[in-house]
This record gives C-alpha cells, sequence and structure tokens, in this order.
C-alpha cells in the first residue's frame, strides 16, 4: 500500500503519512465542533451582535439590567451559600470519616453512599425534600404535631433561598466529600508524628501544617461545587416552578419565549454564564495543580 | 498508631446519616399513602398503568442507548488513533471532551436551537426525526466527558501499540482491530462509562424539555405540579436506579482488561475446554 504510493510521492513516504493520521482524528473533532464548538460560537457571537447585524456592546451592557443583574446576583448568592456550606460540611464528615478512627465499614458505606447521592439530582431530588420539607412533607408536619411548631411560621419556606440551599447540599456535601478524600488521605502521619515531637497541640498541627496544605485543595473544591451549583436548573424548576429567577431559569424561559423582549439580549445572558463557569474551573484546576504537589 | 474514635466524629456521621436518609425514608413513607387510611403501593401502580410514564420512560431509554452508542463508537476509535498516532492532538480532544462540564446543558441546547433552527442552513428542529437526533447528539455531548475518562482510563491499562502490531502483523485491517481486539478489552471501561451515561440522561430536562420531546425529565417535572403521591414514588424508584447503576458502574470500571462480562461463563468453558 504504501509501496504504490512512493511511486507518485516524490517527497517521500512521511508527510503523506502525517496527513492520513490526522484523518483519524475528523469525526470527533467534526462532531463535538457541529454540536458543541460551533453552537457556542453561535451565541457568542449573537451576544456582540446588534438587532441590525453589526458589533455592538449593548447586550453585554444591558446584562447590567436591574432584572438581568438581580438574576445574576442571586444565582451567586445560592450557588455561595451552597457551596460554603456544602465545603465545610463535607470536609467535615470526609475528615470525620477519614481522621475519626470510624470502622471500615462506615467509611465504605459513607463513600458509596456518596457516589450514588452526588448523581442523585435533579427532578427526584426535588420530590423527596418536598415529601420532607414541603408544607405536608413529614419533618414539617412532625414539628407541627410534636412540638406544636410550624417550621413554615418564621418565614421559612423549601421554595424560596434556604430552602433550595437545604436541598443541593444533597449533591453537594457528598461531591466535596469524593473530591477531598484524596487529599485528607494525603496529610502524611509522618508529619502529624514529627509536629508532634516538636511538642505542637492538635490545633497548632491544623492551623501550621494541615491547613496550609489542604487549603488549596478545599478552595478548588468550593470553586467546583459553586460551578455545580451554578448551573443547576432541574432542581429548582421541579421546586418552584419558574418562578424562582436564577440565571438557568431565566434563559430557559428566555428561549421558550422571548420574555427578554431582545433575542440578542439572550445570547449575552448565555455569555455570562459561559464566563461564570469558565471562571470558577479554570481556578479550580490551577488550585488542584497546586494542591497536588503534595499529593506524590 | 490507631486513633481512638472522637465523640464529634461520631456525630458528625449520624448528623450527616440523618440529613440523607430523612428525605429517602420522608418520600417512601410518603409514597405509600396513596390510599387513604393504609399503606398501599398504589402510587406506584398508579405511575405504571400510566401511559404516559411509561412511553417518556422508553423514549429516554431509547434516546439515552443511542447515545451511549454513538459516543462510545465516537469516542472509542478516536481515543485508541490518539494514543497511537496523535498523541500531540491528545490535550485538544481530552480539552474538548471535558468542556461539556463547563457549558451548562441550558446553554449548549440554546446553541443548538439556534443554529439548527428552522431558517438555519441545516433545519434539523423542524422534523420529528431531526429534533430526536438533536436530543440524542445533545446527549452524546453532555455525557462525553464520562466516556472520555472511562476509555481513557480502559486504554490505559492496556498495551495498545503491541496489540495494534500483533494484530497488524497477522494482516488484521485498522477496522478489525478497533473492532475485535480494542473493544472487547475495554469492554468494562466502555460499560462502566455506558451506565453513568444513562444516569445522566434518562432524568435530562433542560434539553428535552427545549427540544419539545416527550421525554422524562419534562414529564417527571409535569407530574410534580400535577401529582402529589406519585412524584414521591418516582423519587425512590430514582434513588434505586441511581443505586444500581453506580454500582454496575463500579462494577464494570473496575474489571480486567479483556475479562468477561460473566465470569461464571468463563470458568464454565475453561472447564469444558479441559474436558
Amino acid at each position: 500500500m504504501d509501496g504504490s504510493r512512493d511511486l507518485t510521492a516524490t517527497d517521500g513516504p512521511a508527510p503523506r503519512r502525517l496527513n492520513l493520521d490526522w484523518l483519524g482524528a475528523v469525526p470527533f473533532i467534526g462532531f463535538s465542533a457541529l454540536f458543541l464548538i460551533v453552537p457556542v460560537f453561535y451565541l457568542v457571537a449573537g451576544a456582540f451582535t446588534g438587532p441590525e447585524g453589526g458589533f455592538t456592546l449593548d447586550n453585554m451592557i444591558g446584562l447590567t439590567s436591574p432584572e438581568i443583574a438581580s438574576s445574576f446576583w442571586l444565582s451567586i448568592r445560592l450557588s455561595l451559600a451552597s457551596a460554603l456550606i456544602g465545603t465545610l460540611a463535607g470536609l467535615l464528615l470526609a475528615h470525620a470519616i477519614v481522621l475519626g478512627g470510624m470502622p471500615g465499614w462506615i467509611r465504605r458505606s459513607v463513600t458509596t453512599f456518596s457516589g450514588v447521592a452526588s448523581n442523585f439530582a435533579g427532578v427526584p431530588l426535588a420530590f423527596a425534600f418536598i415529601a420532607t420539607l414541603g408544607r405536608l412533607g413529614l419533618v414539617t408536619v412532625l414539628f407541627r404535631q410534636v412540638f406544636g411548631f410550624d417550621i413554615y411560621s418564621t418565614g421559612f419556606s423549601l421554595f424560596s433561598f434556604w430552602g433550595l440551599v437545604i436541598t443541593y447540599l444533597y449533591f453537594q456535601m457528598p461531591l466535596m466529600l469524593l473530591v477531598i478524600t484524596p487529599a485528607l488521605e494525603g496529610l502524611k502521619p509522618e508529619w502529624r508524628e514529627a509536629a508532634e515531637s516538636l511538642g505542637a497541640s492538635g490545633p497548632q498541627y491544623w492551623t501550621m501544617v494541615g491547613a496550609p496544605v489542604l487549603a488549596p485543595s478545599v478552595m478548588g473544591c468550593f470553586l467546583l461545587l459553586f460551578a455545580n451549583a451554578f448551573g443547576t436548573l432541574a432542581t429548582i424548576i421541579a421546586l418552584t416552578g419558574s418562578n424562582f429567577s436564577v440565571v438557568p431559569i431565566l434563559l430557559f424561559q428566555q428561549i421558550r419565549g422571548n420574555v427578554l423582549y431582545n433575542p440578542n439580549l439572550g445570547y449575552a445572558l448565555a455569555l455570562g454564564m459561559i464566563l461564570i463557569m469558565v471562571a470558577s474551573n479554570l481556578l479550580y484546576i490551577a488550585l488542584r495543580a497546586r494542591a497536588e504537589r503534595w499529593q506524590k | 498508631m490507631k486513633r481512638r474514635v472522637s465523640v464529634g466524629s461520631v456525630l458528625i456521621v449520624v448528623a450527616a446519616a440523618l440529613y440523607f436518609l430523612v428525605p429517602l425514608y420522608a418520600a417512601f413513607q410518603f409514597s405509600l399513602q396513596m390510599k387513604r387510611g393504609e399503606l398501599s403501593l398504589a402510587a406506584y401502580r398508579a405511575l405504571f398503568d400510566s401511559d404516559v410514564f411509561l412511553n417518556a420512560l422508553t423514549f429516554s431509554l431509547i434516546a439515552s442507548a443511542a447515545a451511549i452508542v454513538v459516543g462510545a463508537i465516537l469516542v472509542v476509535p478516536t481515543i485508541y488513533w490518539v494514543r497511537l498516532r496523535l498523541p500531540r492532538l491528545r490535550p485538544v480532544i481530552e480539552f474538548i471532551s471535558l468542556l461539556p462540564l463547563i457549558i451548562p446543558s441550558v446553554v449548549l441546547v440554546f446553541g443548538q436551537i439556534r443554529m439548527f433552527g428552522s431558517s438555519s442552513i441545516l433545519p434539523l428542529t423542524t422534523s420529528d426525526l431531526g429534533t430526536n437526533f438533536l436530543l440524542v447528539a445533545g446527549y452524546v455531548v453532555l455525557s462525553m466527558p464520562y466516556m472520555f475518562r472511562a476509555v481513557d482510563n480502559g486504554l490505559a491499562a492496556i498495551d495498545i501499540a503491541t496489540l495494534t502490531e500483533a494484530g497488524e502483523s497477522l494482516g488484521a485491517s485498522r477496522l478489525r482491530i478497533v473492532g475485535t481486539i480494542i473493544f472487547p478489552n475495554i469492554r468494562g471501561a466502555i460499560i462502566s462509562g455506558a451506565f453513568l451515561t444513562l444516569s445522566i440522561c434518562l432524568g435530562e430536562f433542560a434539553i428535552a424539555s427545549l427540544l419539545n420531546r416527550q421525554a422524562f425529565g419534562p414529564y417527571m417535572v409535569q407530574l410534580g405540579q400535577d401529582r402529589a403521591y406519585e412524584p414521591a414514588a418516582l423519587a425512590i424508584m430514582s434513588f434505586a436506579l441511581t443505586w444500581v447503576l453506580m454500582a454496575l458502574m463500579q462494577a464494570f470500571g473496575t474489571m480486567k482488561p479483556g475479562q468477561r462480562l460473566l465470569p461464571r461463563f468463563r470458568s464454565a468453558r475453561n472447564n469444558g475446554e479441559k474436558a
């Protein structure tokens, strides 16, 4: 096969071979270009295009209009709250099962359960919480009957900010546990022994050795959780209908029925979402690379 | 030196267990109360008696299966080829595969709708078949990060260069090498990725809803608005299914290269050969 080509190819088989090799990646790159990359670029281009065509920054400036800005602010607060609590709770739980001297079966059960729970998001998760903390939910009714206390009288609602945060923790905390466990396991016992033999107390070990080593991992995981919450759509829709206007919901409604009355503003909204996701993921990758220095 | 079990750790694990188990128990208990005054499986029965439920589930199963097949056919030969011949292209392929983790699915489908909308060069959304195709394509994109990781790990565990040379020296074509040597050797990895894909696509909401498909995700949202007890039953079944899929993913993901899907068949056959 190569021999017959050599007769026609004057510059030898090497460059020709290279060209043929590249063909192998064409189906994958072609598919990704058609269904992932070009559609996204289409939106990015649209974000900088005016209603009559031509370059404009009006759409990006439009993101600062009160409705859209408050939507971004709500999304950011919700993601921050659920990521912050998820990070702390997940870290505590991971610490308890990795370093708390728990029997092996507890550790294995918690890890296995976390693998399932971190994938149990979306609509069914919302249903489970409606049965728990909804107006007729088990916990709500229990509080009313046993303690005579209506948790909804405090202004709490499963279908509002803190209700969503509590629901999000069901997939945020397990995700944190799964990604931080390797870092906790990477804390070498020798470090602790060295610190103790130098007379360090437990808190001293944690503030001067443990925390600085773990900090990049923890911050990285926090950003991962932030991005995870920021893109969540199905759980909120199942809980609140579409009354809770976080950015994904606003975009969803915009695609459905142009609620912003300007298609190009929708592109800008999508671009804003992409930018936040890109920023948090890039920081996550950078921090993870930094954290891995200790895990060798 | 073994550490003592600390009280704090026990309290944390108990609190976490309560947080995670109470919603499951609540959903389970709620799902049994459809008939007033007695515990029954009526809510589950109502679901399975409903044609809408079965149709939506079937539709999503078929779409997910199609996405798994297309995804595997796309990803396996590509990663094989890149590892074998185009190592310099690897970071590019990896980057593209991980992009869907950064692009929210609602953004992805927005771009696809605009690009393949009625006034575009390739108006896929104007026909049912085209829209279904777009849905499957969207699912393939969603599953790419997981398929990539599973298949890449699978290929890392076998010596593809030697296997390929062996195949070539016996006169096998490229297609034959991928089909009869590489695929069977990373069967476990592919199936492991397939279960994760299934778990993601079955309940997917944004893409299916915006493409107006009668899939399982939009069906569940509608059910939540119309009914009280069936959603709780669905939550329980969905959690059980997620558990099964994750267990299968784990089991197949840790399979050795070339290991048969059902170990018993192998030993029976080996015994047969000996006898």
